[in-house]
This record gives structure tokens, sequence and C-alpha cells, in this order.
């Protein structure tokens, strides 16, 4: 066991998706070629003046009411200096003393503990451009289609006590955000990116430890590996006798391991002042209370709903809950056919598989709500064997037909018609005198061997609770 | 406040600034005078005034959030001092 305490906290950088950047009317859009949704506004051309986009404001009123933080009344912004060259003015307009939100909450389960994690803040400011760098022409590319792209900064309090901790930390509030509509939270396109600090105490001591901050984790499987490398650290450091010096370090994911910036980068000294061109903002009361009422159900909210009002085992609703889209239309079914544990099964089951085998989202799917449901009667009804219902599962999302037009097409419904099914089983017993013996003798469970030879010779096409009662029936005729 | 030669050493490094050995003592003096004749402000005594970050009494300055064309690609590439690949193009920033 550790003599240590791990304190962390977490800085997350989130993308908003507004349509149009924070301080310009230029497209907010990934992936489009170089420097074109480039204007003087985000280039820092001369002359050129920001405007707060409304809705950028909103979001950041949205995630802050979620994240269970005070609004401020009033909110302004400020320069934070420093020279990039993914930076054109000079300075990144930020947030300094008046953030738009502050002092919030967000609870997390942990090891099967639910915790409360504090925000300290979370407050606007524009992205910066992308930087590509050339070594073999000794260069730097610059991209600023990504410059003044709305960001949200969302800061917590040294409140985390393992990497671990970290990790569940970050999915909830990935998904609380996802949940809001404000960003795709999507890390591979960098409309999600988490530093993170980090230090040790004694158990017992109330003073913080030296702390070092974490950049450059591409996933948070790598904040947590970071993390993790950097208690130990600590620890082997401190243990032995050394010193920890606060510093910003880069997570090499390659190797493994934290590595030291360049001191030169290192030089903080922002001198943050109201940026002029920004007027401030008082954000009245009756606009918040709009906003909050708009807020949708979260999903923590949605969970316990889902355990209360369908029934649902913690598994099922957990997997349905982990996404909005997926629990929408989980919802949208059960109200086409109001058997939710069924659906909750097809859907935590064979339709997860499908989307992860597809790599795709729900709404990318070629299947209604109603469409699963129509399915999934069939399967209840018995006319098709629940592994042909999977197989008819897959056709439809591959066509675009409905499940009765498979099944008609591919010859899968279920033969419960006794007539066909009696000259099945008459051959079946012709051919095993042996086991018709053993049954008639007082071994009922032989009869399972005749239902999986009749099933056989079916095509797989009979109905076995019918074949097993047939069977059993013919059986104490003869 | 006094402004030392270390002081002007280090606002000329953030601002990226070259000062030659010979003109540090005419900057530091320069500089000095300035923030001095700033400081009589202190003498004033601002007890009932409101903080402020702004002069002009206007706020909520809104745009709406909906597209406008930006600027061609071309136009945009036509104040860099280089480019290459469609992107500005800058002394390396990582060795």
């Amino acid at each position: 066991m550790s003599q240590f305490e791990t304190v962390i906290g977490l800085e997350v950088h989130l993308q908003l998706s507004t349509k149009t950047k924070i301080f310009c009317s230029c497209a907010n859009q990934y992936g489009c070629p170089p420097n074109t949704n480039v204007c003087p506004v985000c280039l820092g051309l001369p002359g050129s003046l920001p405007v707060l986009n409304h809705q950028a404001l909103l979001y950041g009123i949205t995630a802050g009411l979620a994240l269970n933080a005070q609004i401020n009344p009033f909110i302004k912004f400020d320069r934070k200096n420093y020279y990039y060259p993914d930076l054109p003015k000079g300075y990144q307009i930020s947030q300094y003393d008046y953030p738009v939100a502050k002092d919030g909450f967000l609870k997390i389960k942990s090891g099967g503990q639910e915790k409360r994690i504090g925000i300290k803040r979370a407050h606007l400011e524009e992205d910066a451009g992308k930087l590509v760098h050339d070594n073999m022409f000794g260069c730097s590319l610059v991209d600023y289609n990504r410059t003044g792209t709305p960001l949200i900064e969302i800061v917590t309090e040294p409140d985390l006590r393992s990497p671990q901790e970290a990790y569940d930390y970050l999915n909830t509030l990935k998904l609380t955000l996802q949940y809001l509509g404000v960003s795709d939270c999507d890390m591979e396109k960098g409309s999600l990116r988490c530093d993170a600090n980090v230090s040790i105490r004694p158990i017992g001591q109330s003073a913080l430890g030296t702390k070092t901050e974490l950049k450059n984790m591409n996933s948070f499987r790598a904040v947590k590996m970071a993390l993790e490398y950097e208690v130990r650290r600590h620890e082997q450091t401190i243990t032995s006798g050394g010193k920890i010096f606060q510093e910003t370090l880069l997570w090499n994911d390659e190797k493994a391991m934290t590595i030291t910036m360049r001191s030169k980068e290192q030089a903080h000294d922002y001198r943050y002042f109201p940026d002029p061109d920004l007027v401030p903002f008082a954000i009245d009361q009756s606009v918040i209370e709009q906003v909050r009422k708009q807020l949708p159900e979260l999903p923590q909210d949605k969970f316990l709903r889902f355990l209360s009002q369908y029934g649902l085992s913690e598994y099922d609703a957990n997997m349905l809950v982990a996404d909005r889209g997926i629990a929408d239309f989980f919802e949208a079914a059960v109200k086409e056919y109001p058997h939710a544990k069924k659906i909750a099964n097809w859907m935590a089951g064979p339709v997860l598989m499908e989307l992860n085998d597809r790599k795709i989202s729900i709404n990318e799917l070629k299947i209604t709500p109603q469409g699963l449901v129509a399915l999934i009667a069939r399967v209840e009804e018995g006319l098709v064997s629940n592994l042909a219902g999977k197989d008819v599962l897959t056709a439809m999302l591959n066509g675009g037909k409905t499940a009765d037009e498979i099944i008609k097409d591919k010859g899968l419904a279920q033969v419960s018609d006794d007539s066909a099914l009696f000259e099945i089983i008459d051959e079946v017993i012709a051919q095993n005198p042996t086991v018709v013996e053993q049954i008639k003798s007082g071994k009922p469970q032989a009869a399972g061997f005749l239902v999986g030879q009749a099933m056989k010779k079916s095509g797989g096409r009979a109905n076995p609770k019918k074949l097993n009662e047939l069977i059993t029936r013919r059986i104490a005729d003869v | 406040m006094s402004i030392s030669k270390e002081d002007v050493k280090y606002v000329a490094a953030l601002a990226r600034m070259d000062v030659p050995e010979d003109k540090l003592e005419g900057f530091t003096r320069n500089l000095g005078d300035i923030v001095h004749y700033v400081e009589q402000l202190q003498k004033l005594d601002v007890e009932h005034v409101k903080p402020t970050s702004h002069a002009v009494p206007v706020g909520n300055v809104f745009r709406q959030d909906v597209v406008k064309a930006s600027l061609t690609h071309n136009q945009a590439l036509s104040v860099a001092v280089e480019a290459k690949d469609g992107c500005f193009k800058v002394p390396l920033v990582i060795e």
C-alpha cells in the first residue's frame, strides 16, 4: 500500500458545435482544405473586429448549467498574450476573471462509488490554428481554419484521487456534453482535448505537493496511462530523496513516458487584460432560466428512469444510456411495442454488435424503431427463430427491406403447420426405432435427439417447440 | 516603482524584440520615465470608483450563428510572407 495520496485536476477543452466560429462568420467545419475558412478576424488582420457568436454563449451557459455551476451575471473577454505561429494575433481571446460559469460539480461513478468532482470554472475562448512541422524542409506550416473555433475549457478542482477516477470523470463529462449536443467530443478530430495536473502528498497531509502538468494525451486511455506513469515517477523520486519540479511534460504514447518540454516554451507570462474589442455581457436571469428549461434529460437521470420505468437491469440501462441516440431509439421502439426488456435485449445485443461491426452510429443505421419492433414481434410470435431473427436484422441493415419482406424472400419463416411437420416427424421416427423405444420406456429426454434430427430435415425452419410437442404426441399415439 | 535593465530585457523577450546592449541603458531610462509618469495615478483616491474593464457604455453585442463567405484561399495566402502546400510557412518552431 502506497504511503502517498494522488491529487489530480483536469482541464478539458471542447470545441463547440456551432455553425460559425466564436468571433467571426467563417464556417466552423472540420476537414476542409487548409486556409479556406479564414477571414480578417480569425487571421488577426489589422482593423478587424471580433463579435461574439450568440450561440456559443448559449452553449457555454448550457454546459455550465449541466455541470451544476453558477452562471456569472456579468462576463467579459480578456487577451491572453503569447507568441506562437498558430496564434496570428499574438494573443488568444479567452476569459480570465469573469468566466461564463464557476463553482459546479459533476457526479461520477468510480469503483462502484458515487463521487462529486468539483468544477472550478468553465470559460469560453477561441481555438488556435493547426501547425504541421516539416523537419525535412526546416519549416512549420500553419493552417488557420481552426483559428477561432469556439472552445469551452472546463477546469476541475483537484478532487480526483486516482488515474482511474480521472478516466471515469472524462467518460462522464463526455457523455454529459454529448447529451447536451454542444460538442461532438471526438478526441480523434481534436474536438475534445485534455491536460492534467498531478501531484502526490503523504496520506494525511493537507498541503498539496508540487504538481506537474501533462499535455499531449490523445485518448482517455492515454490520459490514464500518463497519470499512472507520472504518479509512479513522483513516488519513486520522492521516496529516493529527490525533488519534483513544477513543469509541463509531454506524454509520448509510443515510448509510454513523459518528456520535459523545452524551457523556452515554458516562460508563461500571459499578461491578461480585458479585450477592448469586445464589450462586456450581462446575462439576464431570464436567459439562464430559458436555457435551463431546454436542458435535455442528462445521462444519470435517464439511467435511473430506465431502471424504474422499464424495469431494466443496470447493465442494459447502462448500455442504452451510453449513447443518447441509442436511448432515444429504444424509447421510440417501446412506444410502438410495449415490451421494453425484449427491445433492450435486442438493442444491447445484436443491434449494438451491428453498430460496432459497421463502425457507425445509430443514426446511420438503415432501420427505424418501427422496423426493429416489427422484427422482434415476428420472433416473439415464433414465425422466425431467435437466430434467424439476427440474420434478418443483418439483411435489413444491408438492404433497407422490411423484416417481413426478408423473411419471405429467404424463406425463413418457421414451419408450424402440423401436417408438414408430421411428414418430417414420421420419417425421423421410422429411422430411429431404438430412440423411440427409449422414450416409450420412460426416457422422455431422448426426444431431444429426434427434435434435432427433424430440425435438420426441415433446414432449420421448423419451430422447435412445436416439434417437441408433436413428436411426444406421435410417439404416445403409436 | 523603478525599472531595471533586467525588466527591459524581460519585456523585450516577451515581445520577441532584440535590444542591443548599447541601447539597453537608454531604453531602461525611457521605460522608467513612462512608468513614473503613469504612477501619478496612484495618488488618486479611487475607493468609490467601481472597477471597470471597458470605457464605452455598450454591452451584449452579439452576432447570429450564420455562415458568411470567408476569404478565398488565394486572398488568405496573399498576406503570407511565404506559403507552402496551401499553408502559411513559418520558421520551424520545434526542433
